[in-house]
């Protein structure tokens, strides 16, 4: 019979490596993980807020320049997506950072409908991304709780 | 009757007399007009005449003469005394005339006089210039001659061929009619008749070299005319009644020089010479000319050069065939030797392999046994075939590592360990033995021997085991003092020069015991295989004789020395030995102990306080980047701007991280003010990492020329990271971190 730790542990595993089959995180989350320890045991954590927070904003950034109908300032969003581009390869956000160099494209050839309409899906991929991570950092702290230790997930 | 002032005659004329008299002066007026005329007219022909002068004058008095003689006849018959008046004025200025003439003549007639004898002189001097052209020519086609006989003979190396076409070539020149020359026999008592130009099979003919005519040929090294009759003369049987033609012979010297200095000849005091006779064709009644003699002397010298030239080549080739051999025989050898070598190996692993088996069942089951009940008569054959088996399993080990190191097929696993812990090792080894023995041992371990090195540590502990083992079997009282320390450059071996190179030291280890000491004359010996002190003392003891052997292979290929100092029999020796190993930047690369790493102290030492600057506006990555850093122990500050940080930045940062992800050529401006800043305050400036998510060439071209100190893509992984700011701290520049 499984005790609950190593149940969770699995599940833990099993989430981890489920994320990064399904394309939301690549290896430099993985790095990111590397750099989690004693003096800094909560830096994931602390790095993944901040993007989210980051994310937030130059969403409704590039949303707000988007709206202005027959004065749109191209550049504008283009800069702001290769900010957004920049924080999600930081992170290790796949899929984010996918979406935003198609953004990216749709900026430079100025296609108004496209731009529109891959914003709106970078906004439903950050919120995707960030509830799986929130699932994953509470199975960690039920872990914790458990007494149990946190495996290290090899990809 | 009128008185006639005419003047008569003298003689009565008599008819016939006057008539011819009368024709005679006609002709000789003609003749005296006619002169002159012609010459004036051969005169005018000739440009050269110098004495036109002399001419009129001469002209005036033939003019005058033939004047005198035409009216002369009109005197024959009466005649008015106007005729006569006319013929004395005639006269008189022809008596004027032909005085001056004369008078003339004697000065002009030696001058015509001499003209005939410069002529003739010039005519001498032609002629003799036609001789001496004559003679140029001649020695200017001997020259040529002597040219094509010297290319001739020079354009080949082969001995034979040189001399033939020597003969051949002289034969053509001179038109001779025999030509041969004559070859010193091995025994150099005589010549041999070597060549010849017209018989095709000169007959085995010698000569004795002592005779008095050769001696004359050889004491010079003109030519020298010799008679038809000499000994080296007669090539053909004498038909009688030709008179024979001269014969010439000249000395040809062989020598071995290929420097030749010319009017230098060098003096050798075994001349060996060959002769070279001439003869030319009989009844031809031709002398030898001095320059004939001298084409003969100049192509003597030349087919002596040109010989010693053919004898060093064939010399040469000689050599070269016999290393060519020599060389096939070496190779022969080597491969020989390596099968050998081969086999042996062979052998040795399968033997080895054989015997350990058998060897590790015995020791394993006898341990095994040990701990099981048994009596005490047991125990101590159990302990002796353990002791015996353990004593073979080393000697075993032994020989197969003194045969690998003999093929130097051994080599050191160079690896990082702690070089104090490891002396502590075998002390604590050995200390057992000692104790029992009641020999104390001291370990005294310098104060500025590193703690971390890398060498190869099992090897290593073998080598101090083995000497220190060494001191304690071989002494019976006393004590033994183990000293590790750093050695400088004056080491005791004369070709040995220790020189501490950057990261490497040499490590001397000296072992002091105070037993047997061994015999200065035995110290040599000790290193050799097998050997060992005849004392009975130490046969007890056992060992192999193998230890100090294999230890100073091991020290060798530790690019070191041993040797042992002794003050004779029961005084006790040293053994001292050198070895060379690196040392180890930090511990990070130690094998991890099993001593728990105390928290919050970073992991790696390598950076830890290097104070960086990270400059990004991206917060996510700034942050992320600073993670990174903090982790590797770096003490990072942030901005977020250009601005900010070239106001922060200082001489206490050491690098600076600055994001250069947004387009545009700004961010690369920071790098120019920077070098400002620090070029204005004069201090070292630091180092400026570029971070930037594209890798093309223009990006790194850009910030190298920005001056930049290196490049890297983001996102960096964390030993990326490290690489790459171990190799940036080491050499000041990175630009492979693509």
């Amino acid at each position: 019979m499984d005790t609950l730790i190593a149940q969770l542990q699995r599940q833990f595993r099993d989430y981890t490596i489920s994320l990064y089959q399904q394309g939301f995180l690549d290896d430099q989350f993985t790095e990111l993980k590397k750099l989690q320890d004693e003096c800094s045991p909560d830096f994931v954590a602390e790095v993944v807020t901040l993007f989210f927070e980051d994310c937030e904003k130059l969403i409704s950034n590039m949303a707000r320049a988007l709206d202005q109908t027959g004065n749109v300032d191209f550049k504008l969003v283009g800069s702001t997506v290769h900010q957004l581009k920049g924080s999600s390869s930081s992170v290790g956000a796949k899929k984010v950072k996918g979406l935003c160099v198609t953004l990216k494209d749709c900026c430079d050839s100025q296609n108004f409908e496209g731009c529109v309409r891959c914003l709106q899906q970078v906004d439903i991929e950050y919120k995707t991304l960030r509830a799986k991570l929130q699932d994953l950092f509470n199975l960690e702290q039920q872990i914790v709780q458990a007494g149990g230790r946190i495996p290290q997930v090899d990809i | 009757m009128e008185v006639c002032n005419c003047i008569e005659p003298q003689w009565p004329a008599d008819e016939l007399l006057m008539k011819y008299q009368y024709i005679s002066d006609f002709f000789i007026a003609i003749a005296y007009f006619s002169i002159p005329l012609e010459l004036i007219y051969f005169v005018k022909k000739s440009a050269v005449f110098p004495y036109r002068w002399v001419l009129v004058q001469f002209g005036a008095f033939i003019v005058l003469c033939g004047a005198t003689h035409l009216i002369n006849l009109w005197t024959f018959t009466t005649h008015s005394r106007t005729v006569a008046l006319v013929m004395t004025t005639a006269k008189g200025l022809t008596a004027a005339v032909s005085c001056a003439t004369a008078l003339m003549l004697v000065h002009i007639i030696p001058d015509l006089l001499s003209v005939k004898t410069r002529e003739l002189f010039l005519k001498n001097k032609a002629a003799e210039l036609d001789r001496e052209m004559g003679l140029i020519r001649t020695q200017e086609e001997t020259g040529r001659h002597v040219r094509m006989l010297t290319h001739e003979i020079r354009s080949t190396l082969d001995r034979h061929t040189i001399l033939k076409t020597t003969l051949v070539e002289l034969g053509r020149t001179l038109a001779l009619e025999e030509c041969a020359l004559w070859m010193p026999t091995r025994t150099g008592l005589e010549l041999q008749l070597s060549y010849t130009l017209r018989q095709q099979h000169p007959v085995e003919y010698t000569v004795p070299i002592q005779l008095p005519v050769i001696n004359q040929v050889f004491g010079t090294s003109r030519a020298v005319k010799i008679s038809p009759n000499s000994p080296v003369a007669r090539l053909r049987p004498v038909t009688g009644k030709y008179m024979l033609g001269e014969v010439v012979a000249v000395r040809v010297p062989l020598l071995h020089l290929s420097n030749f200095q010319i009017n230098n000849w060098p003096e050798l005091s075994t001349k060996r010479y060959a002769l070279m006779v001439l003869m030319l064709p009989s009844d031809s009644a031709r002398q030898w000319h001095v320059h004939e003699l001298e084409l003969v002397e100049v192509v003597a010298d030349q087919v002596a050069v040109a010989l010693s030239h053919a004898a060093i080549l064939e010399e040469s080739m000689r050599a070269r065939d016999l290393l060519m051999e020599q060389n096939v025989a070496l190779d022969l050898a080597r491969r020989e030797a390596e099968t050998a070598i081969r086999a042996r190996n062979d052998f040795l692993a399968v033997m080895n392999h054989e015997m350990r088996t058998p060897m590790h069942a015995i020791i394993a089951l006898s341990s095994l046994l040990q701990e099981t009940e048994l009596t005490p008569e047991q125990r101590l054959m159990v302990e002796t075939i353990l002791k015996s088996s353990n004593l073979l399993a080393t000697l075993m080990n032994d020989v197969l590592d003194l045969s690998r190191l003999e093929d130097g097929s051994l080599q050191l696993e160079l690896g990082t360990f702690n070089l104090h812990t490891l002396f502590r090792e075998i002390l604590s080894l050995i200390k057992p033995i000692a104790v029992v023995k009641k020999l104390p041992i001291t370990l005294n371990l310098a104060p500025d021997l590193p703690e971390f090195v890398v060498g190869d540590e099992k090897r290593l502990m073998q080598i101090i085991l083995n000497i220190v083992g060494n001191a304690v079997k071989f002494s019976k009282q006393g004590s033994i003092s183990v000293a590790a320390l750093v050695t400088k450059s004056d080491t005791r071996a004369a070709d040995f020069f220790v020189v501490p190179t950057g990261s490497h030291f040499y490590l001397r280890v000296k072992v002091k015991d105070s037993g047997a000491g061994i015999n200065p004359q035995d110290i040599p010996k000790l290193f050799t295989k097998f050997a060992q002190t005849q004392s009975l003392a130490t046969r007890s003891s056992g060992g192999s004789g193998l230890g100090l052997a294999i230890s100073k292979r091991f020290v060798n290929l530790m690019e070191g020395n041993i040797w042992i100092e002794s003050d004779g029999l029961g005084k006790g020796c040293t053994a001292i030995f050198d070895v060379k190993l690196g040392i180890s930047e930090g511990s990070n690369e130690s094998k991890q102990s099993g001593i728990p790493k105390v928290p919050a102290i970073p992991r790696h030492a390598n950076f830890s306080g290097l104070k960086v600057l990270v400059m990004d506006e991206n917060g996510v990555s700034r942050m992320v980047t600073k993670g990174l850093l903090v982790h590797l122990g770096c003490e990072v500050t942030t901005v977020s701007s250009n601005e900010e940080c070239l106001r922060v930045v200082s001489q206490e940062h050491k690098v600076v991280f600055m994001d250069v992800c947004m387009p545009g050529v700004e961010n690369y401006q920071i790098a120019i003010r920077i070098h400002e800043k620090f070029t204005k305050q004069r201090h070292q400036r630091p180092l400026l990492v570029a971070l930037t998510g594209n890798t093309d060439k223009s990006t790194k071209e850009k910030c190298m020329s920005f001056g930049l100190d290196g490049v890297l893509l983001k996102p960096v992984s964390l030993d990326n990271m490290r690489d790459v700011l171990s190799d940036l701290l080491e050499r000041r520049v990175l630009y492979e971190g693509m």
